[in-house]
């Protein structure tokens, strides 16, 4: 578990950072975030990049901002970032919830909230988080930079629209309206672990009645998706269990589960059931 | 921890631990902290495939990596015998050891093939990818359930077949008013320590000296065992145990690894170095517990055993490693625990198949039973609706039935139980935990649905292995003690258990004595720390070496105080009078002066204030106790949730409680991880599935809550002269089985759980088997 040898690049600007990428991208150059993902992969030499960017030294990407109703995410913005609210209202507790999901502590400290989107794992909260949101990312190379929305990202396990040379220079999340619920569940068998399941549901209530509902599943499919059959299960109901089980059932029957050796494609979509229901119960209290 | 007091006795008291100053300033030495000038580091090359002929190997390209010093592979260490059995060669088994390299064959993903010597550990790393391996694969097997194969021409994939029992268990099946027989399955898991194995081989030219630095257990066996492979002689090979990450009984065995860096280290008159990574720990490190039982009990009208049959599988992995057929052997006769079984018959089949190789790990053989036998009881309690509890009450053995001897073995000795009351020491923890609220409060939320229940199970353990054990204790001028043992420190507090023990015998204070461990230089022989046995027998020989080195020091005392022994006593080094009347007194550091070997005073005595002690023993102790969990199961998910578990245990006398209690919670969590969570789970091609930490799941710190212990001391041993009994192994031995009732409890599902672990998605699908959904 000693990874194999690299060149190490520390730049100290984006502009130096994607000018070192479009370098070494074609001999599998890397961008090294985090490393909570990159440097054990390395480890078990499952990666064996020739050259690592690092761009932990890169002071632009340190930014957390709100700016145009949006809460834009700097590249090297840690998990732990989002232990407190980031900004007011229900989206910095949102993120407050969800990132107590990740890992552990020490992991947080290191982890960057863009090298989760980067990394792609199918049960990645904030891969999760963007897709149930809708946000995007901003992508930057030589070449220059293109904003990409979050359906269009994920390509399934561990793969991106992100093209080698493009450093993921932030992501952009909608600030929540005042009055939007939203609730996050997940399943995993020990504290820290990747889910087997998560849901993230968000409604707001006209009238008695649920008037805009986003329920998305990470950990189930190759990639985080909105479930729009549970979205319009929601529309016009009333919030409470009936309705809340009738999506979850909804999302069961809409979901095409992965299955590996361990974990069969009946139990994930059992656990949808449970997450979805359970992701929606948070949200209305 | 309780304050300590600052005087004697010391025993009984939960005093400092002697060993943690250096720990816990990041002082230690572990295996990776142990270097030497001009060292080599050692990589092995594993196989991945499950099961194959080896057709080539290339290392020619590792060869010529700069940096690289040689690479080896089965040829080069043609010499070597397969690593042998720890008692010695056992005809029947030797065709299935463990050869260092792998020869001609590839038995489980993770056999050694390739060994590379390189300047650096990366170097060496980028070596072993280099080397080309062509494997003709053959099919895997990987449950031993399954019709054996051939191991090699001639032999069996069936390498024994294990038989234990006594009575006419035939007429009793025959005449029996009721039969209930169960079929249940131990998962694969084992020890994982946090510090992995690793080993430093050093061949001292200038004395002629083969030194293995490293793994704690067992040093002087795996002396014995290194010379007997090696053909030297015992005194020429040195082994010593280093500070230790977690033993478990998986490390510190004797592995392919831990020869070859002592094979090379010869070889090449360099130091050569190995250390584990975690990976390789997962794949090639003991296994353990893998075990079908198909068993049935005989049972008259009121739930009496009258005969218990077993037929069980055993899962070896791909060869039979140090411990030969220990863990197969000790399960059929440990099985029965706290009952009476009037007639026994275990059939064990001891088989190979293509998974890392088996062996003990804590509690081997008892965390296996205790699951099955206290399945199988509350079946018979089921079956018959009897009372679970009840049912225990009219079978458990009663104290004035001690000793209670059993014509059943367990590691070469013939079970005894010494002493003990199995249903005080359970109506003791009811009363402890409240049990009629507990169980009012429980029914009260099953009957507004919530699947919450109650797991109650006991166990027999066994602890204090024999024959013996000897320890050399010496004062030095000053007055300082060294205890010199052949035990072994895994992490248990030994040394502060030897003390506590010296310094009372001794009138010191225990802080006042180092004791050496491991160390086959300091003393020839030693029988290690494992089977709960180093507090029995080495805390029993230190003991009776105390003893006499302190008979030996009053009589110094008494002549040069002018006076007779028995009107002496030792008190904080200080040899004074024992009425306590005001006199002269004097130092053990003086006494010690006065027996120098140039003293006048010396006359016809040994020289130095020294004394050796032996204790030995035909038996070993017998523990037990009774764990109980309260757990809430979530329906939807199949996650379990543990709300409360309590364990009684009753140890005849602890040393040192607070240590107890840590070997009884560190066990806990150790038990609840095979109860839940770990398993070496494997492809259908005989890929291991958990190879890293992501995958193996270990319970951590939000998934173990804190036991409730109680530790009693109401039942010492007669067999030893301070009455001690073991306390490795308590915490883990019944957790899996008292998991599995409380989860059959919360489900209301008698006999659901018939296998470990209870992962959420077996056991969402024994509730949407059994229930609508
Ligand atoms: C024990 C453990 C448990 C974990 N549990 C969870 C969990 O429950 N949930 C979870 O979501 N994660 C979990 N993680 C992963 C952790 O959150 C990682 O931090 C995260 O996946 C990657 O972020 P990073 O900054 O560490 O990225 P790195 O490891 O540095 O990089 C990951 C990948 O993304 C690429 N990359 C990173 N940043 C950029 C960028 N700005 N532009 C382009 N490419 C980039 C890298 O080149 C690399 O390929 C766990 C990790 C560990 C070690």
């Amino acid at each position: 578990m000693k990874p194999a040898a690299f060149r190490y690049h520390a730049p100290k600007t984006v502009d130096e950072a994607v000018a070192t990428l479009a370098e070494v991208a074609a001999e599998d150059g890397r961008v090294l975030a985090g490393g909570q993902s990159l440097v054990p992969t390395m480890a078990f030499r499952l990666a064996k990049p020739a050259h690592l960017v690092d761009i932990n030294g890169v002071e632009a990407l340190k930014r957390l901002t709100v700016a145009d109703g949006r809460l834009v995410i700097g590249a090297c913005v840690r998990h732990a970032a989002f232990h407190r609210p980031v900004c007011p209202g229900p989206l910095g507790k949102l993120l407050s919830d969800v990132v107590r999901h990740i890992a552990h502590h020490p992991i947080r400290n290191r982890g960057t909230f863009c090298g989760s989107l980067a990394h792609a794992d199918p049960a990645s909260e904030w891969c999760l988080v963007l897709t149930a949101l809708d946000g995007e990312v901003l992508a930057k190379s030589a070449r220059g930079e293109r904003v990409i929305a979050a359906r269009d990202f994920f390509k399934g396990i561990m793969t991106t629209a992100l093209r080698d040379d493009e450093l993921l220079v932030e992501a952009r999340l909608p600030i929540l309206a005042a009055d939007m619920r939203c609730g996050f569940y997940e399943f995993n068998r020990r504290a820290g672990d990747f889910a087997l399941a998560a849901a993230l549901a968000c409604y707001r209530v006209a009238s008695g009645t649920i008037a805009e509902a986003r329920v998305a599943l990470g950990g189930v499919e190759v990639s985080p998706r909105r479930i729009a059959e549970a979205e319009r299960a929601l529309f016009g109901a009333e919030p409470g269990d009936k309705a809340f089980r009738a999506a979850a059932e909804t999302a069961m029957a809409a979901v095409d589960p992965m299955e590996d050796a361990i974990t069969s494609a009946d139990y994930r979509r059992d656990l949808v059931l449970a997450v979805t229901r359970r992701a929606l119960e948070r949200a209305s209290v | 921890m309780n304050s300590p007091m600052q005087t004697q006795p010391w025993i009984g008291q939960s005093v400092e631990r002697l060993e943690d100053p250096p720990l816990v300033a990041g002082r230690g030495a572990y295996a990776g902290d142990i270097n030497f000038p001009h060292q080599l580091h050692m990589r092995i090359a594993r196989s991945g495939h499950a099961h194959g002929r080896i057709v080539s190997i290339d290392a020619s390209l590792a060869r010529a990596l700069p940096g690289v010093f040689a690479v080896w592979t089965a040829e080069d260490v043609a010499e070597v015998p397969p690593v042998d059995f720890r008692e010695g060669s056992i005809p029947a088994l030797d065709p299935y050891r463990q050869p260092v390299l792998a020869k001609g064959y590839v038995r489980y993903v993770g056999d050694p093939i390739a060994a590379v010597f390189a300047s650096d550990p990366y170097v060496a790393e980028d070596a072993a990818d280099l080397i080309a391996v062509e494997i003709e694969e053959l099919p895997p097997l990987l449950d031993a359930r399954a019709a054996p194969g051939e191991f090699a021409p001639g032999h069996s994939t069936e390498a024994a077949l294990i038989r234990q029992g006594y009575g006419d268990v035939d007429a009793a099946f025959r005449t029996a008013a009721h039969i209930v027989e169960v079929e249940l399955a131990i998962g694969r898991h084992s020890g994982v320590p946090l510090e992995t194995r690793g080993a430093i081989g050093r061949y001292d030219a200038s004395r002629g000296i083969l030194e293995l630095h490293g793994a704690a257990k067992v040093p002087h066996r795996n002396q014995e065992l290194l010379a007997r492979m090696l053909r030297l002689p015992p005194s020429s090979i040195h082994v010593h145990e280093s500070h230790v990450g977690g033993g478990f009984g998986i490390r510190g065995e004797l592995y392919p690894e831990d020869v070859l860096v002592c094979v090379a280290a010869k070889k090449f008159n360099r130091p050569v170095k190995w250390i584990e990574d975690r990976r390789e720990h997962l794949i090639a490190a003991n296994h353990s517990r893998q075990q079908l039982h198909k068993i049935r009990a005989a049972v008259d009208k009121d739930g009496v055993i009258l005969a218990i049959d077993d037929v069980y599988f055993h899962d070896q992995g791909a060869y039979v490693r140090t411990h030969a057929a220990r863990v197969v052997h000790m399960t059929a006769g440990i099985l029965p625990g706290p009952y009476r079984v009037p007639a026994y018959r275990a059939t064990g089949h001891f088989r190979l198949t293509n998974k890392t190789p088996a062996a003990t790990y804590r509690a081997p053989g008892r965390y296996e039973t205790t699951f099955v036998r206290e399945r199988l009881v509350d079946a018979i309690a089921q079956n018959l609706s009897i009372d679970r509890i009840e049912i225990r009450r009219r079978n458990c053995i009663g104290p004035t039935e001690m000793p209670y001897p059993r014509p059943l073995e367990a590691l070469g000795e013939e079970i005894h139980y010494d002493s003990g009351d199995y249903i005080g020491l359970l109506d003791k923890l009811f009363a402890k935990i409240g049990w009629n609220e507990l169980n009012a409060a429980v029914k009260a939320r099953k009957a507004k649905g919530e699947p919450v229940g109650i797991g109650i199970e006991m166990f027999v353990e066994k602890s204090g292995l024999g024959p013996i054990d000897g320890v050399k204790i010496s004062i030095d001028t000053s007055g300082f003690v060294e205890v010199v043992t052949g035990g072994a420190s895994i992490g248990q507090g030994f040394e502060t258990v030897m003390a506590q023990v010296a310094a009372d015998a001794l009138g010191v204070d225990y802080r006042r004595c180092r004791v050496i461990h491991g160390q086959t230089d300091r003393i020839p022989f030693g029988i290690g720390a494992h089977a709960s046995r180093a507090t029995v027998m080495t805390a029993s020989a230190t003991h009776i070496a105390a003893l006499k080195l302190r008979a030996k020091a009053l009589d110094m005392a008494a002549q040069l105080l002018q006076t007779t022994p028995d009107a002496l006593d030792i008190a904080d080094g200080e040899v004074v009078r024992k009425d306590g009347k005001p006199g002269p007194s004097i130092s053990l550091g003086k006494i010690a002066q006065n027996l120098a070997p140039t003293s006048q005073l010396l006359g016809e005595r040994e020289p130095g204030l020294s004394a050796e002690g032996w204790f030995r023993t035909e038996h070993q102790v017998y523990p037990y106790g009774s764990h109980v969990a309260v757990v809430r199961v979530d329906r939807e998910t199949g996650g379990v949730i543990i709300e409360r578990y309590c364990i009684a245990y009753d140890i005849g006398r602890a040393i040192n409680p607070a240590l107890v209690h840590g070997q009884i919670v560190g066990g806990f969590a150790q038990g609840l991880g095979g109860a839940l969570l770990e398993e070496f789970t494997y492809s259908e091609r005989g890929d291991p599935l958990a190879v890293t930490f992501a995958d193996y799941l270990l319970p951590a710190l939000r998934e173990t809550p804190r036991p409730e212990v109680l530790l009693r001391e109401d039942y010492t041993s007669p067999l030893n002269p301070l009455g001690i009994k073991g306390a490795g192994e308590s915490g883990i031995t019944a957790v899996g089985a008292t998991i599995a009732s409380a989860i059959d409890d919360a489900i209301g599902i008698p006999g659901a759980v018939r296998e470990l672990p209870v992962t959420p998605q077996r056991l969402k699908q024994i509730l949407d088997r059994r229930a609508p959904r």
